[in-house]
């Protein structure tokens, strides 16, 4: 039995592990009697990767290409394989993956799991819109093609189905071709949510990708920072340095968070003020525009050894400007959160899988240092929030919330109960189905 | 010949090993090998690895040979059709398996076996290749061996037993071949994360990655280093159970 945690480090329970060797897996190990689960990277931030007692199938031996087609942009590859590697390989010779979240430290079968979603999701949508097919493994044995023109219903039910349909083992994605690895970015500060949403809308049409940071503590004066970006669509004569691989790692965890009253309020107003001067337009390397973190290695040690939570909602655009400025005046009362806010507009496009989280609208993400009752008893006021916008959470990051708003915000679950494995389970399952 | 651009045909022995399939990913990024040669026991096995390493590198012409490992004829008989297109200029001897301890003390049979794959084998394999790159007046030769091999130890001696042949080994081809162009280097892995280990990894040990380990066998082998240990902090660690006195070994349980 092997400790293990997920990004938010909140809990580090025994699991069995068995590492997927085969090219391909054709059966999953397990004991009479355990359920299992699939285990990528461990990115996301609560339970959805955890299996508390049982037994984890780690994929991450699973890192081949299979095949590579290049009139068609199709890339065949396992499910272990890491979205770094495929970009890596990739941008070198022109294609890209259409869809990338924050981290390049993620799986392809952790990716279609959660049915990731990037900053330019009103161009492409999220990664499940980008998968042509897929291999599943069940626990019986079963082993199944899918796809959006073959057994459509396995396929919606196994994108963003959080690894509860069966493991899957390999996978087709259609990259896009890009020029080179520059893109044309604008910075530009904004200091109310209006002007957040006025700029969204208007970067719409002429903007592929848009985020923005947004200042928590700063309440219903929202101030932020807006990011928006294209990429370059042909050479560049002179372009900045690339980003060196230099990776700095946060060595352990402190016993207390970093982030806490005392530092978040400082370095909020020193960073707004910062990226504030450096407003205006520049090339940058899709690194650091795509992964801002992945730089600082184990980031997530920074919240100390009682660990973090994540709170990501998304909530209609009817109602949302005032829904988000709730959310932020009942956070900035509570002096709670962390720098690492992130607000963007969804564009309008029906998901691919029953459990995507991406809706029409916005979506908020903040981090939180787990400070216990107090962290809970937020959220709670925070979901009744999001609950009476007609929103939902983002399984990926969740550890907390109740049965009830996971029900709520996703309609479509009583036509994914049947597609479920019946010995696979993660603490997730246990905790928003039952089982 | 100190970078890695002068390798052109690159062959590899045990090409399924996961720690020589991230040294052929490192070798071809650099997009200067012609040819690959990869050469396991198991047919069915070979196209996966070949197919992984393709898409990474289309231009790299791959070819895959199964065939016996063990065998002094059969092993003749591989290099021999290998090297008749071309002396590769850098082979990697990078197969074995590591064996079940107690069922070698049980089973003959069984620590016959360890010792042919993971000792007799790999040297018959750098016999074999020594000669044609001698003959050319230039080459690399990496073979791995394992921090195992320093010191025969009661949980894995017959691992070991096989590994400290295989240094031995090495030591005799690097002294046959100085001064010829040709250099021999002995990797020596501590405990890496492949499926070879799995079960050590399911207790929770802590296991360098095989990509660290590769890296550090790629860049030895650029250089020609004779003894590489990867990670190197296992040059330390080896460099104190070597030398820990009989008594005081004996009664420690590894």
């Amino acid at each position: 039995m092997v400790a293990v945690h997920s990004w938010g480090r909140l809990q580090a329970a025994e699991h069995t592990l068995h590492a997927l060797a085969d090219h391909p897996p054709t059966r999953l190990p397990l004991a009479e009697g355990q359920h299992g689960l699939a285990h990528g990277m461990g990115r996301s931030y609560g339970d959805v990767c955890l299996n508390p007692g049982g037994a984890l199938w780690a994929t991450r031996g699973l890192d081949r290409f299979i095949a590579w087609d290049e009139s068609t942009g199709e890339l065949t590859c396992e499910a272990g394989v890491l979205l770094r590697d495929i970009q890596r390989t990739f941008v070198p010779r022109g294609w890209m993956l259409p869809v990338t979240p924050g981290t390049q430290f993620a799986t392809v079968g952790g990716a279609i799991a959660n049915d990731v979603h990037g900053k330019n999701h009103h161009v492409h949508g999220s990664f499940g819109d980008h998968v042509t097919a897929l291999q599943l493994l069940r626990t019986d044995g079963l082993r199944m093609h899918c796809g959006p023109g073959l057994r459509p219903d396995w396929f919606a039910a196994t994108v963003g189905g959080l690894g509860l349909t069966g493991v899957v083992t390999q996978a087709t994605l259609r990259l896009r071709r890009v020029a080179g690895p520059w893109l044309d970015t604008e910075t530009l500060p904004y200091a109310s949510l209006r002007e957040f949403f006025a700029l969204s809308d208007a970067s719409e049409a002429d903007w592929e990708y848009t985020v923005s940071w947004i200042d928590c503590l700063s309440g219903a004066d929202a101030r932020g920072i807006f990011m928006r970006g294209n990429h370059v669509p042909g050479p560049v004569a002179s372009p900045p340095r690339t980003p060196g691989g230099g990776k700095r790692t946060v060595p352990f965890a402190p016993p207390f968070s970093l982030v806490n009253r005392l530092s978040l309020r400082p370095f909020n107003t020193a960073y707004y003020h910062l990226h504030a001067q450096r407003a205006g337009r520049r090339l940058q390397h899709y690194e650091p525009f795509f992964y801002p973190l992945d730089n600082l290695l184990e980031w997530n040690r920074i919240y100390g050894r009682r660990g973090f939570h994540q709170y990501q909602c998304a909530v209609p655009r009817e109602g949302g400007e005032g829904a988000v400025a709730a959310l932020l005046g009942e956070i900035s009362a509570s002096g709670q959160g962390s720098f690492l806010g992130v607000l963007k507009t969804f564009g309008q496009r029906t998901p691919p899988g029953l459990l995507s989280f991406p809706m029409p609208g916005v979506t908020l993400a903040l981090d939180f240092p787990n400070l216990g009752e107090s962290t809970l008893r937020l959220f709670e006021r925070l979901d009744t929030v999001v609950a009476a916008a007609g929103g939902r959470l983002y399984p990926a990051k969740d550890a907390r919330m109740p049965r009830a708003l996971f029900e709520s915000g996703y309609p479509r679950l009583p036509e994914f109960l049947p597609y479920r494995d019946p010995r696979i389970r993660s603490a997730m399952s246990l905790r928003l189905f039952g089982d | 010949m100190s970078d890695t651009s002068s390798f052109r045909t690159i062959a590899i022995v045990g090409a399924t090993s996961a720690i020589a399939h991230h040294c052929a990913r490192l070798w071809l990024a650099a997009g200067t090998v012609d040819r690959l040669v990869l050469i396991g026991r198991d047919a069915a096995r070979l196209p996966s690895v070949a197919a992984d390493l393709q898409v990474r590198q289309p231009g790299t012409r791959i070819e895959s040979i199964a065939g016996d490992m063990l065998r002094p004829d059969a092993i003749a008989d591989t290099v021999r059709s290998v090297c008749a297109e071309g002396v590769p200029d850098l082979v990697l001897i990078a197969h074995g398996n590591l064996p079940d301890q107690p069922a070698c003390e049980s089973d003959l049979a069984a620590a016959q076996q360890a010792l042919e794959v993971n000792g007799i084998s790999p040297a018959l394999w750098a016999e074999a290749f020594a000669g044609a790159q001698q003959a050319q007046g230039r080459g690399r030769i990496g073979i791995i061996g394992s921090v195992a091999g320093d010191r025969g130890r009661q949980s894995n001696y017959v691992y070991g037993a096989a590994k400290g042949l295989v240094e031995r080994y090495a030591q005799g081809l690097q002294h046959r071949l100085a001064g010829t162009g040709v250099r021999v280097t002995l990797v020596k892995p501590g405990p890496t994360d492949t499926p070879m280990t799995a079960h050590l990894k399911a207790q929770g040990a802590r296991l360098a990655t095989p990509e660290d380990v590769a890296g550090a066998i790629v860049r030895g082998m650029a250089r020609g280093t004779p003894v590489v240990y990867a990670p190197a902090k296992w040059a330390l660690i080896m460099l104190v159970i070597r030398h820990l006195p009989r008594a005081v070994f004996h009664r420690m349980k590894i």
